[in-house]
């Protein structure tokens, strides 16, 4: 703790803290104001003198009801969830049984394939979207969910395998060697005795997994092109600005609604999210 | 003893049973390729197989539904002549510094605030989370709306403070519109920073600090000369991590400017797209792309080789 005076803790604790906590969340409470603002309101400059910016004296649900009847967004809210579910246990399973042969067996080049999976972590979506493009369109996986089910795992098993890799290796060699010695296949024990006990390493790359896919913008944007497929984000940047009109009330309450499932997991999971956030980093 | 007799007798029993697949599975060798086929058939098709295709797109002039033919390295040659990209990978370099910098200050700073015992600790670090948990794109927006020349909301806020007499056009004036950008990425990042520091800072002995205390070191002091070095090993691997992230960044740049305007807040991702996806350039595109590719594996080496090099230690 700080020594001394009370008003040191004040200058280095409390206000710097506060400073930050202001900062991180404003835009958050902005978009919330914004949703719930009705549009004479919304629309009026901030040189007006009757600007009130912090709150509205006339909350409403019309963004929201507008959102949800005059645009496909209870839509692209369940394409986001089946791709960001369905991509996230393809990933888990190749994770798993990868985190596995990679922490606990040795064969030959198992390093190097280690290392090759690290480096492929690495390589960000931005490098090889229009290549991919290309090859999902000769797959005839253009505009459908199968184009992001079966790409998002190639950032989400290299990160799987990662952080699973941490959890075998710490599970000490004896628990396998007793299960085998009475009798258990390799097979079976690592499906009994090992799996069991990385559950939290399964969760924490499950949750990180499923956020990391439903953030996802720059493959869905490219991959899909018809508006009933699209996933939140591309929808709402895409179908909720026309030409040069943005229209906030909805953008904002869209920007809301979309964030909630994200918001949600996330609340019941903070520790294991910042277990699989810590433990990514560590390696 | 008879009991265990009798179990060992079943085990054996059971054992002849057991099919050719599983016999092969006993064996390391074969267990390790089996667990690996779906990964490396996944990463290969969707992560090696277009690397080499954006390669060979790279050299060719192909347009969308046009397959093009070999024309060397003439994609690149055009790209160093190109105003356009070179003010784009400038731009790239000063937001990758700029706000790499800014995070790990401010990161830092952050994690030593949160790293103190006060009441509603945890939960302030759950909630200080939220800009990095949140889909960038759409807290994006918020910030687009907060910058709107018109209705911003800091515009106003600064005018009533009296810092401003007329308004600041945040995104729209070319001189600013970079330091916009940069703001909202230290704001995604500055939680992620916080949040890896803080973990490393956890594991740091606390006597360590107290017996720097009684040997009479001063609070700055005792940061330089023992937490900073211990911290050093995390710091690297997440600034690493953050330097690839804001390099091949592109969603945040294209809700907010577009990469406008003209071209101030231009990367080599909303460039490639620009050139690629708008345009159809299919070849011009990659070419951008894959412009990336020495500047993203010579940080990865680095951290490959500071991350074998911690192992050593």
């Amino acid at each position: 703790m700080i020594e001394g005076a009370k008003w040191r803790r004040w200058v280095y604790f409390y206000i710097p803290l506060g400073a930050f906590i202001v900062w991180l969340l404003f835009p958050f409470y902005w978009m919330l104001v914004t949703s719930v603002r009705p549009d004479r309101e919304l629309y009026r400059p901030w040189m007006a003198p009757n600007y009130a910016p912090f709150w509205t004296a006339h909350p409403t649900l019309v963004h929201v009801v507008d959102l949800l009847t005059e645009t496909l967004f209870a839509r692209w809210m369940l394409n986001t969830l089946f791709i960001a579910i369905v991509s996230t246990i393809i990933s888990l399973f190749c994770g798993l049984l990868a985190g596995y042969a990679l922490a606990r067996l040795k064969f030959p080049f198992g390093g190097s394939l280690g290392t090759g999976i690290f480096i492929t972590y690495l390589v960000p979506q931005t490098l090889l979207f229009i290549p991919l493009a290309d090859i999902i369109r000769n797959f005839q996986l253009g505009d459908t969910p199968w184009a992001l089910v079966l790409t998002y795992p190639t950032f989400l098993i290299p990160f799987c395998t990662w952080l699973l890799m941490g959890y075998f290796k710490a599970i000490p060699r004896e628990l396998e060697e007793c299960a085998r010695i009475d009798g258990a296949t390799r097979w079976k024990a690592m499906l009994y005795i090992i799996f069991p006990i990385a559950v939290p390493g399964i969760l924490s790359a499950g949750i990180f997994a499923f956020t990391l896919s439903w953030n996802e913008f720059i493959y869905a944007l490219v991959f899909l092109s018809s508006a009933e497929q699209k996933t939140v984000a591309v929808g709402v940047t895409s179908e909720l600005v026309r030409g040069d009109v943005f229209y906030w009330g909805q953008l904002m309450a869209g920007a809301l609604l979309g964030s909630i499932p994200v918001a949600f997991i996330y609340s019941f999971f903070v520790e294991y999210y910042v277990a699989g956030l810590t433990g990514s980093v560590k390696g | 003893m008879a009991i265990s007799e009798a179990v060992n007798q079943r085990a054996f029993a059971r054992a002849p049973r057991r099919g050719a697949a599983t016999l092969l599975l006993e064996d390391e060798r074969w267990l390790a390729a089996a667990l690996l086929l779906p990964t490396v058939i996944l990463l290969g098709l969707f992560i090696a197989y277009p690397f080499v295709e954006g390669v060979l797109l790279s050299v060719s002039n192909a347009r969308v539904g046009i397959p093009g033919h070999f024309v060397g390295l003439a994609n690149f040659t055009a790209l160093l002549s190109d105003s356009i990209f070179r003010v784009a990978v400038w731009n790239t370099f000063v937001y990758t510094a700029v706000a790499t910098v800014l995070k790990l200050a401010l990161g830092l700073w952050l994690a030593l605030l949160l790293n103190r015992h006060f009441r509603g600790k945890a939960f302030t670090r759950a909630f200080i989370l939220l800009p990095f948990i949140i889909p960038t794109v759409l807290s994006t927006f918020a910030w687009k709306w907060m910058f709107d020349p018109t209705f911003s909301v800091i515009n106003w806020t600064l005018f009533q403070f009296g810092l401003i007499h007329g308004r600041i056009n945040w995104l729209g004036n070319p001189d600013l519109a970079l330091i916009s950008v940069i703001i909202v990425n230290v704001w995604r990042g500055v939680p992620f920073f916080a949040i890896s520091l803080l973990a490393g800072l956890q594991t740091i002995n606390p006597e360590l600090q107290e017996a720097a205390a009684i040997d009479g070191a001063k609070p700055w002091q005792r940061f330089w000369h023992v937490t900073w070095p211990l911290l050093l090993p995390v710091t690297m691997v997440v600034m690493l991590f953050s330097i690839i992230q804001t390099f091949a960044d592109f969603q945040l740049v294209y809700v907010l400017t577009g990469g406008g305007p003209a071209n101030a807040t231009q990367l080599f991702a909303t460039y490639a797209y620009q050139v690629g996806v708008g345009t159809g350039l299919l070849s011009e595109g990659a070419a951008i792309s894959l412009a990336m590719f020495p500047f993203l594996l010579i940080i990865v080496v680095v951290q490959l080789l500071y991350i074998r090099r911690v192992e050593v230690h």
